[in-house]
């Protein structure tokens, strides 16, 4: 009898799996309930030291970053993520946040590209604390919340940029034979609950993702960046480790962008 | 650096939510470094909240509490109140923050 019990348990149970499956998951209820208190996002913390790390003096030049030009002007961080990635006329080249503040770090500071790329992302298995790279970054980041994405597309330059970061998202390398859009070109795609956002036509999926990134990963105790994002998805697809800052993130990022166009930021996110 | 990140709003019917972050490690104790050695355990164990020197909240962590916590309430009390929470880590290690409520 006790035999039947239990298989009466696991037909019920059997059933219930399949009315669960059938019904859409409402992930966006779940991440309101979870992350929707935007107080108590940890992040908060790695701006305050971004901060901090911004306006001290630092580096062989012992200045500070107040100076630096993200696109609006020196020293104007309002607003000046919200239009990245753009053309620079002093590097002749698009530059996205982060290599444009390895770009100031050099340039203004004094230290080199090696010894700042040493390290660029807190490795979270071994529970570290964000490097300074990504506080300076959230930091930067943070001061467009509530602004659109509005990345410019007039320089011949820019227009190569998103260009070029289409054709990657559509091409298939490595020892999978992935491509961006293996996972990021169909509606409604997801793995387990997490949405993999349709990225390759503008509008609310893309736009959700660039608004609110960087973001604090919450398994990973950490800020994310979108050059981490980049890379962690190049990974993920077996590629080999990419550069940070390199034209091809930059490029990928200036597409991701142009494809989110006047998406909000919520600056800074929080997710999984 | 501030490692606290301390607010508080005023609700209706007197009652004063209290937001708070804390950078801290939060180390479980269980975790392996690439050596394969156990890290050993360092956590916030105690965080307590007076206001006006009156304790309103205290609370016993273990080593399950996430990586920089967040911890929120609510108490009874009024505007102008001065908050100041303090935590204590298994290292003996401590820091506080305040505020005034406004």
């Amino acid at each position: 009898m006790s035999r039947l019990t239990i298989a009466g348990l696991v037909t019920s149970a059997l059933l219930a799996g399949v009315a669960f499956a059938a019904e859409e998951p409402n992930a966006d209820a779940y991440r309101e309930m979870t992350y929707g208190d935007r107080d108590a996002n940890p992040a908060l913390l790695v701006i305050d030291r971004g901060e901090e790390l911004f306006k001290e003096k630092r580096g062989p030049k012992n200045v500070s970053l107040e100076q630096c030009d993200f696109g609006l002007g020196a020293g104007v961080l309002k607003g000046a993520y919200a239009q990245l990635p753009r053309y620079f006329k002093d590097t002749d080249r698009v530059q996205d946040a982060e290599s444009r503040l390895l770009t100031c770090m050099t340039e203004l500071q004094g230290f080199t590209v090696e010894e700042l790329t040493k390290q660029t992302f807190a490795n979270d298995k071994r529970n570290e604390d964000n490097t300074d790279l990504e506080a300076l970054t959230v930091y930067i980041a943070a001061q467009s919340d509530g602004m659109k994405i509005n990345a410019p597309a007039e320089h011949p330059k820019e227009q190569e940029a998103i260009k070029v970061g289409e054709g990657i998202f559509w091409r298939r390398q490595g020892p999978l034979d992935f491509a961006c859009a293996t996972c990021h070109a169909d509606d409604k795609k997801r793995i387990r609950l997490q949405n993999l956002g349709n990225f390759s036509k503008a509008g609310v999926d893309v736009q959700k993702t660039m608004s609110a990134w960087p973001t604090y990963r919450v398994s990973h105790a950490a800020v994310r960046t979108m050059q981490h994002r980049m890379w962690d998805c190049m990974w993920q697809m077996r590629l080999p480790d990419a550069q940070y800052g390199s034209p091809m993130t930059v490029a990928l990022i200036a597409y991701l962008n142009a494809q989110g166009k006047d998406g909000t930021y919520a600056l800074p996110g929080m997710s999984r | 650096m501030p490692s606290i990140k301390l607010r508080a709003k005023a609700l209706e019917g007197g009652l004063i939510e209290v937001k708070a972050l804390m950078t801290h490690p939060m180390e479980t104790g269980l975790r392996k470094d690439s050596a394969g050695e156990l890290v050993p355990a360092h956590f916030i164990s105690e965080v307590i909240v007076t206001a006006n020197d009156k304790e309103v909240m205290k609370a016993n962590w273990g080593g399950s509490i996430s990586k920089n916590p967040y911890m929120a309430f609510t108490y009874k009390g009024a505007v102008g109140d001065k908050l100041k929470l303090t935590w204590k880590d298994t290292k003996g290690g401590t820091d506080s923050g305040e505020l005034v409520v406004a």
